[in-house]
């Protein structure tokens, strides 16, 4: 994008410090900013039973500080509402997969199916130009005319995990701000200019699921002791019962009430059978994984790529490869084996600070 | 900045202004008091009271002053259910009926009543036999708007009126958006109860009132001292009322000359439309329905980015009824007509007032179709 030109660009307004800086920020660069918070929850569904706190990413109080943000800096500022779209698209999938015996990640699939598609369309419709939220990560626009994907600045920060499956003509009409910034600078932008969410704390937990409780979402969606069944071992011995499949994560140790001469841990989870299965710390590790509905940013030119590979967020990239395989599905080597690799989560493709893509890990070799 | 939505609020008449402000400084006593301070505004109260029942058609001592229309309706629909609650457990109402008065129904159907919703036709329209068809021994209550807030859409009052009279039963009538767009005649009506709201017509938010037929049972919805005859509790808001009061003389006053002028804008905004986008289509009946009120489908468009458009061009419109959160439901009256989601989803309401002008009128028109074609994918 070139600075210099004025342009009209809707800022995603979440009503944290992020997208509040980004929006004043933009707008001191002169652009036409528009702020937009999604509303993708009713959250009087959660009128707080005994008097528990239930704040976070996008509640009705998070709605009203968007909006006096953008009174503050002065720009136009609405709700659209997506809790139909964001029932269906996110929720129904997050319980899905947990039924499925598979560990779900709601914030790519939002941004997938929710922010940069139904938003990113919205703001096209008002003709804005780009779209703009507070993700730390950065695009560059490259020699060879594509637009390509880096890790934020911040390491402690870095969001780039969950930007993985934008198309280029997302990443064309998107903009990241506070990419090439860490927090504590933005922090410090925010308190400059007096924003009243400076002092903000981060939301961390997943939007729509209470007090990060799950197993009670999950539960009260569903109902209880539908999945419930056997701890088994690899070799089939029972071991002893759980409430549900759904309550147990590939690397789990605790809650799986079994006394035994060494620690255990949740190897997998089958929901055909609804048993959990454990073994010792070495069953773990994994030589690979498949991934599905595999996207790539840049396609690649290769049959098999070398890359590192993120397969959870808070995950340190360690080195792959990375064979393509037909229908939308790849082979991930890794150099060194890898502990928990978790059906259901995203596998991210590195090179260096650039992502390369990513897909859904469906199990490993 | 183009203001097209005076169904949702109204700014403040200058007029009204001026004869408010003295109450809010040197004129600032307790009406109740008997001293020279309580006096000065006592008489104030009072004249305000003369004003609404002038625009209403009633005797003074027949209106109640609220702090809002939703007030006044509450009062009706709870005040009447719980002074009837031995007569009978049946309510009658429409099915496009404002939140204020419908979910005061809904609460009372949780708690022991009744309630028959009427249908309205693909206008809009309210069947005044259908409604009289509906009538048990057990009906206490038949609640009807006079105007429809979100199509403009008028109710046969008189006709409702002598069914109710017939048959004995209270008529409660939300008159929130006609008064002051159509003539109210409260007493040849034969209406029992009739809710009222400044901010309407030029006067400022927080005040409205009741008009309670001398003799019809009702109780009090805010108990506390004996104000307004000890059918409203409460200091009474002498700036607000004062202010309501200015403002109905004034819409009596100029009533028939204005809306006869906004009538041709609002003509004018709907035939241009009509004439320049395809598949618009206007939702409710086009006579009888108020003269500044025009609401309009556009097939394929999603009426809050429209909105969102036209708010970017300086012009303010909306969609159904004002949301607290300022996010957009589909619109139950326009359910309750039977228009299709996909129609009603592209639904906008432009309300026009005193302050339009012919100029304004072209701005949007030559805006609007614009947007559409742009939210419609054909630039």
């Amino acid at each position: 994008m070139t600075k210099k030109r004025k342009h009209r660009i809707v800022v995603a307004m979440s009503g944290g410090v992020d997208s509040s800086v980004t929006a004043a920020l933009l707008q001191e660069e002169g652009h036409e900013v528009i702020g937009i918070s999604m509303q993708v929850w009713d959250y009087s569904q959660f009128s707080a039973p005994d008097g528990e706190k239930f704040d976070t990413c996008c509640s009705l109080d998070d709605i009203h500080d968007a909006r006096r943000v953008a009174e503050q800096i002065g720009i136009p500022f609405y709700v659209v509402n997506f809790e139909e779209e964001f029932r269906r698209l996110v929720i129904d999938d997050f319980v899905d997969e947990y039924f499925r015996g598979r560990t779900p990640n709601p914030c790519v699939r939002c941004n997938q199916r929710i922010k940069f598609e139904l938003l990113l369309h919205k703001a096209r419709e008002l003709n804005a130009d780009y779209l703009a939220t507070g993700h730390y990560a950065q695009i560059e626009q490259r020699a060879d005319g594509l637009f390509h994907l880096l890790r934020g600045l911040d390491p402690g920060k870095d969001q780039s995990y969950f930007l993985f499956t934008l198309t280029q003509d997302q990443l064309a009409r998107v903009l990241f701000p506070l990419g090439g910034m860490t927090k504590g600078e933005v922090r410090r932008l925010a308190a400059e200019r007096g924003l009243r969410v400076a002092e903000k704390g981060e939301s961390q937990e997943i939007c729509f699921v209470p007090d990060d409780d799950y197993i009670r979402f999950l539960e009260d969606e569903r109902g209880t002791g539908l999945m419930a069944g056997e701890i088994v071992d690899a070799a089939g011995n029972v071991l002893g019962r759980h409430d549900g499949t759904y309550r147990y994560t590939v690397g789990q140790r605790r809650g799986l009430g079994i006394a035994h001469s060494h620690p255990l841990y949740v190897v997998g989870v089958d929901a055909d059978s609804r048993q959990v299965i454990v073994g010792p710390k070495e069953e773990l590790v994994s030589t690979g994984l498949v991934a599905g509905d595999v996207t790539w940013i840049v396609p690649p030119v290769v049959q098999t790529v070398d890359a590192s590979c993120k397969i959870r967020y808070r995950h340190q990239p360690v080195p792959c490869s990375v064979a393509v395989l037909a229908d939308g599905r790849a082979e991930v080597r890794f150099r060194e084996p890898e502990k928990s690799v978790t059906p259901g989560q995203a596998v991210v493709f590195y090179r260096g600070d650039e992502v390369l893509g990513g897909g859904w890990i469906e199990g490993n070799l | 900045m183009i203001y097209l939505d005076h169904n949702a609020t109204t700014p403040v008449h200058p007029d009204v202004v001026e004869a408010l402000l003295p109450f809010l400084t040197e004129k600032f006593g307790n009406p109740s008091s008997i001293h020279w301070a309580g006096r000065a505004v006592k008489g104030a109260v009072e004249e305000a009271r003369e004003q609404v029942a002038l625009l209403a058609g009633c005797e003074p001592g027949e209106v109640v002053f609220t702090a809002s229309g939703t007030e006044a309706d509450n009062m009706a629909v709870k005040g009447v259910a719980a002074a009837l609650r031995g007569r009978g457990n049946h309510i009658i109402a429409s099915r496009v009926e404002h939140p204020a008065v419908s979910n005061p129904c809904l609460y009372l159907e949780h708690n022991g009543f009744e309630v028959t919703w009427l249908d309205v036709d693909r206008d809009g329209l309210l069947d005044p036999e259908r409604l009289e068809a509906a009538i048990t021994d057990q009906t206490v209550l038949i609640a009807a708007m006079a105007a429809n807030n979100e199509t403009g859409v008028l109710f046969p009052t008189g006709e409702i009126g002598a069914i109710a009279a017939r048959h004995r039963i209270s008529f409660f009538c939300d008159g929130v958006q006609a008064a002051g767009k159509v003539p109210l005649d409260f007493r040849e009506s034969g209406i029992s109860l009739l809710a009222l709201s400044g901010h309407k017509l030029y006067a400022p938010k927080g005040v409205g009132a009741l008009v309670v037929r001398r003799g019809v049972k009702c109780h009090p919805l805010v108990h506390g001292g004996s104000q307004e005859r000890n059918r409203r509790g409460g200091t009474e808001n002498v700036a607000g009322i004062v202010a309501f009061g200015k403002a109905c003389e004034i819409s009596r006053e100029t009533m028939v000359h204005d809306m006869a002028r906004i009538r041709g804008l609002r003509d004018r905004l709907e035939e241009g439309i009509l004439a320049q986008v395809p598949d618009a289509r206007i939702n409710g009946h086009r006579e009888l329905r108020l003269a500044n009120t025009t609401n309009i489908s556009f097939a394929g468009v999603e009426a809050d980015s429209l909105l969102m458009g036209l708010d970017l061009e300086g012009i303010a419109a909306s969609s159904g009824a004002a949301c607290s959160s300022g996010t957009l439901k589909l619109s139950p009256v326009l359910a309750a007509m039977g228009i299709p989601a996909g129609e009603a989803k592209g639904s906008v309401r432009f309300s026009l007032g005193r302050g339009n002008t012919g100029d304004e009128i072209d701005r949007v028109l030559a805006v609007l179709p614009g947007i559409v074609a742009r939210l419609r994918g054909k630039p």
